[in-house]
Order: structure tokens, then C-alpha cells, then sequence
């Protein structure tokens, strides 16, 4: 195992300054990291490398990666599996307005995971504020622990992990659509048509953490991107999003980050008054989210409206039918 | 002078003649049928090769036609059961010439409504992972269970109180129908000789099939109903919608099962076995369940509408004001308050009223299953616009292609089952004769038919005014 000299005092390097190979940090960094987050937040060398610590050096070493990327779930250090979280700053999202782009978050997701057009597995909604004015809300699947599509759904296609993610198996699934009418959060998406699918992504082996290639006839939604973080790299959208407003974490251990910086899960949460959407319905979402409308970034409540979403590589994809949700 | 043998003659003569006597009009109706359906399988045909793209369910409406359908044609099937079952069971004696057609249609409908539910898959062609990977705590399990049982189950019932009279069938049409015929009557007829052990045996058969489904009819439409209701979607999260469903499937059965008869009674000229009194007394039911339809409705809407929630308010709209108004409206007041109008008045308490309501009471409920399922999907869950819906020429082609699928079972069935329960009713008419004086006997048949011996004044007035 290589040893990287980067701890967490070493200066902050630009953000997203990824590709960063992703052999691991070994354990003690790890457990400093995490002991910084208890602390509060400290700047991060790189998210990536936090992701893999947590993730490849588990106390089987290395080649457990490739084992955990094919069975089984991302453990702890004591083995205890992983329990991934989101954390969505809405003080900090401004809908990508100051970028004059559609939001960055779907536009990573887009590309990394060739969502057929027009799905948006993380849609930034824009809802009124009781006062007036605007909030963007970036809604992923949910991820809900007592999740109503799971409890629906005829085969089992659509299943919980023991990571609390909520996956979909596109070879089992029948298309009979019944978690669509059950999911009370609009976050999932079928496949009408035959979908359009770009070249390369054909050439992906398909598995339900991934979900590529999309086959018609069957449900998709946001997977939590759980083999790209056992990978050691952050969901598409956390990295993408250019004011850190996600953060992706663990409750197993306490822990999230935007990218940037590290912080203890709850401490964050409870901070920052965090609550989850539709609470009242019981569905356990592990998606949190921080009230706001943008301020930390310097958007005007008043100021409505963002880009619209575009499939970037969809000429690319032949013969391709869209349709419009 | 009407003996018992010439009424037993005659009874066998005219319930025989659609078995026997084939006009060119029904070769004509028969293509019909199978041109609309024809159309329905190839457009269909292109669903199987495009997906569900070609229909306008999308993400946010993500049912529609086809579940309407299904949850349609499902209610219908519970005519038989009703009718057949229930009335059995109360000893209702008048049920005899309409059991057989009640459980036909029961069948029947069942067969066409599980289609819907393929045709609706995204993946139709994997639905055998219903059976290897199939998991009973999800709603479709139950729906799936309760169909198969119930398919199973009114198959049966059709079926028993069907062996006589295959046996009649055998004996004496054999040599007036082909080869094919003949040979299915034979076999079907299972060897009945009306010994009194054969009697007991199919009594008791009889007697437990009208126990067992009626607890499975029940459950079919409300496992149906929590299709919907186990979802946590505005307007269907309510726990009277197995009622509800249950009710309405009931209701727009006995409409259907009157507009069977009414349709055959004219065109075989069946006036002296489905008399105005069947329809005056399913009349009365079906105004008894618009009653019950209302109190329902009343229910569901004032305990949500009171409180008005946040979404609640945009599910009210929709219904009451906006898009789906009209056919709320139609719903409430043609299907619910007209057949009870048309019920309560003796000028219209005629055969051509029982029909009028009929067709109004199966129109609203189509509209009534319809809005259920697109408005409920229809109330945002997020900030966002509401989507719209309006079914594709594909998806009316198949819809109709499912209506033409319906009747064309029953013009087959026509030509090779017996249409009438011919043993229970000679049953009962040996029983009225025994109990009735010999005049008034001779004078109802003598007198075209129409009307009961018993029959009240009220129906016999009916004798003009119906249909005929
Ligand atoms: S559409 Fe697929 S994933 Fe959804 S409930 Fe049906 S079989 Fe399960
Ligand atoms: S948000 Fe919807 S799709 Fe995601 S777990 Fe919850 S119910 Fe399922």
C-alpha cells in the first residue's frame, strides 16, 4: 500500500483538481481525518482521497476493493457497514444561476450515469418561499429507510442495500410502474422508449449501481452512486457542484463531506437545523437538507428561474427516441 | 292449454336458438368484433415494438387507459357474483333465467380486465418473473392472487350449474349441430344422467362454490382498490377505497348484466323468461347502490374536503372545477342521481328506463375509474407544473379492442353454451305451477309472456312500455 504524504495540514489545493489516483491513505490518516471532523470542519486535501481512505482501506487491504465493488457493501474499520448520507445546503444552492448553467449537479449526473434524456435523477426545483421569492431545492432519489417503492414493487427489482440505498434491478423488473405511482417524492423514471444511449455507454457492463446501459421498458432513478464512492470518488453531483453546496457522508461513522471540507454528519445536521422532505409521510429519507435559498452565495430570493437541463451527448446517441416527462 | 311439457318444449326451443340458428346478421356483428379487435392487437403491435412510448402515460402520469381498464372491466366482472351468488344464497327465486349470463359476464370481464394489466407492462414479456421472483407483500402480488383465485374460482361456478344443461344440449342437439360441437357437449356434459346422486352431488358443489366466492369476490376489487390506496398519493391514501371500489364494481356489474339482457332478450325474443320484473328488481338494485355510491362518495369527500390539506386543495379542484369537472359531474349526477330519479318515478320505472340508467350508470363509472387514476397522479408531488394527459389512438384502440373482446366471448359463448339456468328454471316453474292457480298460469303465458304470474301491478303496466 502506498503511503501519500498529504494529511490535512497541507495546504488547500484547488478544488476538483481530480483526476487523483486512487490508491489509498492508510489507516492513521484516515482516523485523523475523521478525528478532525469531529472538530469541525477543516479544508480537505482532496475529496477523492478521503472517499478512498474510507472506503479501500477497510482491514482487509487493497485488493478489497475489487471484492467490495463486486459483493457486499463498503464497511468501517470494525466492519460495520456504511450507512451513506446526503446533506443538501440549500443556503448555498443558487440553482447554478451565477454559473449561467443549468445546474451543474444534474449536468454531472447526466454524463456520468447517461440518464436518458429527459431524466433528471437530481432535479433542481425551484419552490416558492412563504415570504416570496424563490428557493432551489436539488432533489436526489431520496434514499428513504422505510421506502414505499420497495414495499410495492412485485419482484423485488427495486430493492434496499445494507447501506441504505435504494437500487433498481433493470434486468428483473417487469415495467409495471407501480413504485413511480408510490414514491411520493417524483424521483422516479421510466423508460417509455427505447432509450438514447451513447456509444460508449453501450459498452458498459450492466449493474444495478450503475444502471448503464438503460433498457427500455424499465424504472431508473438515482442510485446513490455506492460503486463509484467504494471506487474512493464522490457522487458525480457532489463533485460537480461548484459552491459545495452536497455533501455526501456516513452515518456509520459520523461523518460527511462536500469535497472541501469534513465535518461530523449530525453536528452538521442538527447546526444547521437540517430536516428532510414530506418528513410526515415516515418514509426516513437519508436525504437532509439546510434551509435556504441561496443566501451564503449571494442569490436574491427574487431573482426566479434557472437554465434548462441538456443531454450533452445525445447526438451521439443513434436512432435515440426522447420524450418529455 | 299450457302443460308442463309444452313449457318445457318452448323453454328449450327458444333458449336453443342462438345454438342453432345462425343469421347472417350475426356473421356480420361477429366480423365486426373481430375487425375492432384485430385493430387493438395491431396497434398493440406496435406498443410491443416501441414501448409504452406510443401511448401519453409519462413519468408523471404514469398510469392510465389500460389501468382504467383494468380496474373497469374487474369491477364488472362482479355482476356474476352478485347476482348469481347472493341472490342464491337469499333464496331469491326470481334469479334463475339471469344467473347463467351474470357469471358469464363474470368471466368474461375477467379475462378481458387481466389482459389490461400485460398490456400495461413496460416488459411484458418478462411475466413469468411474477412467478419466480414474486414477493406476496407487494399490492400486484395480491391483485395477481385474487384474479388467478377468482378466474378460478367463477370458471368453476360457471361451470356446475352449467352440467345439466350441456347434458340437455348433448341429448338434443346432437345431431343438429357439427362434429365439433357435438364432441364438446359430450365431453363437457361430464356423463350427467340426473341421477339423485348426481342431483345431491352438484347441489352441494353449487352451494359451496356460492359460499367461497363470495368472500373472493370482495376481495378481489378491494385488493384492487389498494393498488391505489397502499400509496401515499393525495386522494387515493384513504381507507375507503375498498368499499368504494367494491361497491362501484357491483354497481356497474348489475348495468352490464342488464344491458346483456336487454340487448338479447330483444333480439332472441326472450320477453317470456327475462320479464320487466328482472328489470324492475335489478332497477331497484342498481338504484340501491347509487344510494350507497353516494354515501360513500359523501364520505371520501367531505372527511378530506373539510380539512382541505395542502395538496388536498389542488385534488379538489381538479375534480370539482377544473380539468376533470365534466366528468366528475356526469359522474355524480348521471351515474349517481339519475338511476335513482329514473327508479322513483312510475313513468320511467319501464324496461327502457332500467336500460337508460344502465347505460348512464356504466358510462359514469368508466369516468369514475378513469379519474381516479390520472388525478391521482395528476396532484404535483413537487414543485412542479401538472402534467396533463390524453390518451394516444393507440391506447383508445386497444381500449375499444378490450370492449370488442368482451362482447365477442359473449357472441361466441352464444353459439355453444346454454344461456339460461333451462334446469333451475324448470324447477322453478314446476314449483310456481304447484303453488299457483292453473288460470292465471295460462293466462300470463297465453298473453304474450310478458309478466309474471306474480308479478306486481306495477310491472305488469311495464309489459307496454318496455322494450320488446
Ligand atoms: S416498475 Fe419495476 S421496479 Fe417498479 S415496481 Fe414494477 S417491477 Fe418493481
Ligand atoms: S425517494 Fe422515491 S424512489 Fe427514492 S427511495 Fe424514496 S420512495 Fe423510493
Amino acid at each position: 500500500m502506498s503511503k501519500r504524504p498529504e494529511t490535512a495540514e497541507s495546504p488547500p489545493e484547488p478544488r476538483r483538481e481530480v483526476p487523483i489516483p486512487l490508491n489509498g491513505v492508510d489507516r492513521r490518516t484516515v482516523l485523523k481525518y475523521i478525528g478532525l471532523g469531529a472538530i469541525g470542519a477543516v479544508p480537505l486535501v482532496a475529496s477523492t482521497q478521503l472517499m478512498d481512505g474510507l472506503v479501500s482501506d477497510v482491514v482487509a487491504g487493497p485488493e478489497s476493493v475489487d471484492e467490495t465493488a463486486q459483493s457486499g457493501s463498503a464497511k468501517t474499520q470494525s466492519t460495520r457497514v456504511r450507512q451513506w448520507t446526503m446533506i443538501i445546503d440549500l443556503a448555498r444552492c443558487d440553482g447554478c444561476q451565477s454559473q449561467g448553467t443549468a445546474p451543474q449537479c444534474t449536468l454531472a449526473c447526466i454524463e456520468g450515469h447517461f440518464a436518458p434524456q429527459p431524466m433528471e435523477w437530481i432535479e433542481v426545483y425551484e419552490a416558492e418561499l412563504a415570504g416570496g421569492g424563490t428557493q432551489f431545492i436539488p432533489t436526489p432519489c431520496q434514499q428513504c429507510e422505510n421506502p414505499p417503492c420497495v414495499k410495492v414493487c412485485p419482484v423485488g427489482a427495486t430493492f434496499s442495500t445494507p447501506e441504505g440505498v435504494v437500487l433498481i434491478d433493470q434486468d428483473r423488473c417487469i415495467g409495471c410502474r407501480i413504485c413511480m405511482a408510490a414514491c411520493p417524492y417524483d424521483r422516479r423514471f421510466f423508460n417509455w422508449g427505447t432509450p438514447p444511449i451513447p456509444p460508449e455507454a453501450l459498452l458498459a457492463d450492466y449493474n444495478p449501481e450503475q444502471q448503464t446501459p438503460a433498457t427500455r421498458g424499465t424504472v431508473m432513478k438515482c442510485d446513490f452512486c455506492p460503486e463509484t464512492v467504494r471506487g474512493g470518488t464522490l457522487p458525480f453531483c457532489v463533485q460537480a457542484c461548484p459552491q459545495d453546496a452536497i455533501w455526501y457522508g456516513d452515518f456509520e461513522e459520523d461523518i460527511a463531506t462536500n469535497g472541501r471540507q469534513i465535518v461530523k454528519a449530525t453536528e452538521l445536521i442538527s447546526e444547521r437545523n437540517g430536516y428532510r422532505l414530506k418528513e410526515h409521510l415516515g418514509t426516513q429519507p437519508r436525504v437532509y437538507y439546510l434551509p435556504g435559498h441561496g443566501e451564503d452565495v449571494g442569490r436574491d430570493p427574487e431573482d426566479e428561474g434557472r437554465m434548462p437541463t441538456e443531454w450533452p451527448w445525445i447526438e451521439r446517441a443513434e436512432g435515440a427516441v426522447t420524450w418529455t416527462r | 292449454m299450457d302443460t308442463m311439457s309444452n313449457w318445457h318444449e318452448r323453454l328449450v326451443r327458444k333458449t336453443t336458438r342462438p345454438t342453432l340458428v345462425t343469421t347472417y346478421r350475426y356473421w356480420v356483428w361477429l366480423a365486426f368484433l373481430v375487425a375492432v379487435f384485430a385493430n387493438g392487437v395491431f396497434q398493440y403491435s406496435k406498443q410491443w415494438s416501441n414501448g409504452l412510448y406510443v401511448t401519453d402515460m409519462r413519468d408523471r402520469i404514469s398510469w392510465g387507459l389500460y389501468i382504467t381498464a383494468f380496474v373497469f372491466f374487474i369491477g364488472i366482472s362482479h355482476a356474476g357474483t352478485l347476482i348469481s351468488a347472493i341472490l342464491r344464497a337469499s333464496k331469491a327465486t326470481w334469479r334463475a333465467p339471469i344467473t347463467r349470463m351474470a357469471e358469464l359476464i363474470t368471466a368474461v370481464a375477467l379475462i378481458v380486465g387481466a389482459s389490461f394489466v400485460l398490456i400495461d407492462m413496460g416488459r411484458p414479456e418478462r411475466i413469468f418473473n411474477v412467478f419466480r421472483y414474486g414477493r406476496w407483500q407487494s399490492p400486484i402480488m395480491w391483485d395477481v392472487m385474487a384474479i388467478t383465485t377468482y378466474l378460478t374460482a367463477s370458471v368453476i361456478y360457471l361451470y356446475a350449474p352449467m352440467i345439466p344443461d350441456l347434458a340437455l344440449y348433448r341429448d338434443r342437439l346432437s345431431n343438429k349441430v357439427g362434429v365439433a360441437r357435438r364432441f364438446f357437449y359430450e365431453t363437457v356434459a361430464l356423463n350427467w344422467r340426473a341421477l339423485p346422486s348426481q342431483v345431491r352431488l352438484l347441489g352441494k358443489a353449487i352451494t359451496i362454490m356460492m359460499l367461497i366466492i363470495m368472500p373472493i369476490a370482495v376481495s378481489v376489487h378491494t385488493v384492487v382498490s389498494w393498488i391505489f390506496s397502499m400509496t401515499l398519493r393525495v386522494g387515493w391514501n384513504t381507507s375507503i377505497f375498498g368499499v368504494l371500489f367494491v361497491a362501484g364494481a357491483i354497481f356497474s356489474g348489475v348495468a352490464t348484466l342488464i344491458l346483456v339482457m336487454a340487448v338479447l332478450r330483444r333480439i332472441y325474443h326472450w320477453e317470456e323468461y327475462l320479464t320487466p320484473k328482472h328489470f324492475l328488481y335489478l332497477g331497484y338494485l342498481l338504484a340501491a347502490f347509487a344510494g350507497f355510491m353516494i354515501y360513500v362518495n359523501i364520505n371520501e369527500f367531505l372527511t378530506s374536503g373539510f380539512k382541505l390539506e395542502e395538496e388536498g386543495e389542488f385534488a379538489f379542484r381538479q375534480l370539482f372545477v377544473d380539468d376533470f369537472a365534466l366528468m366528475f359531474w356526469f359522474y355524480i349526477i348521471g351515474g349517481l342521481l339519475t338511476p335513482i330519479t329514473l327508479m322513483l318515478f312510475r313513468r320511467t320505472r319501464t324496461i327502457a328506463g332500467v336500460v337508460v340508467a344502465a347505460v348512464l350508470v356504466d358510462i359514469a363509472m368508466f369516468f369514475e375509474r378513469y379519474f381516479i387514476v390520472v388525478t391521482g397522479l395528476r396532484v404535483p408531488l413537487m414543485p412542479y407544473e401538472p402534467a396533463s394527459y390524453s390518451p394516444t389512438f393507440v391506447e383508445w384502440s386497444i381500449f375499444v379492442a378490450g370492449i370488442a373482446l368482451f362482447l365477442l366471448l359473449i357472441t361466441i359463448a352464444l353459439k355453444v353454451l346454454p344461456m339460461f339456468a333451462i334446469w333451475e328454471m324448470t324447477e322453478e316453474h314446476e314449483r310456481n305451477v304447484a303453488r299457483e292457480p292453473i288460470p292465471i298460469l295460462q293466462g300470463a303465458h297465453e298473453g304474450g309472456g310478458d309478466g309474471a304470474p306474480e308479478s306486481p301491478p306495477d310491472v305488469e303496466r311495464l309489459a307496454e312500455g318496455g322494450v320488446s
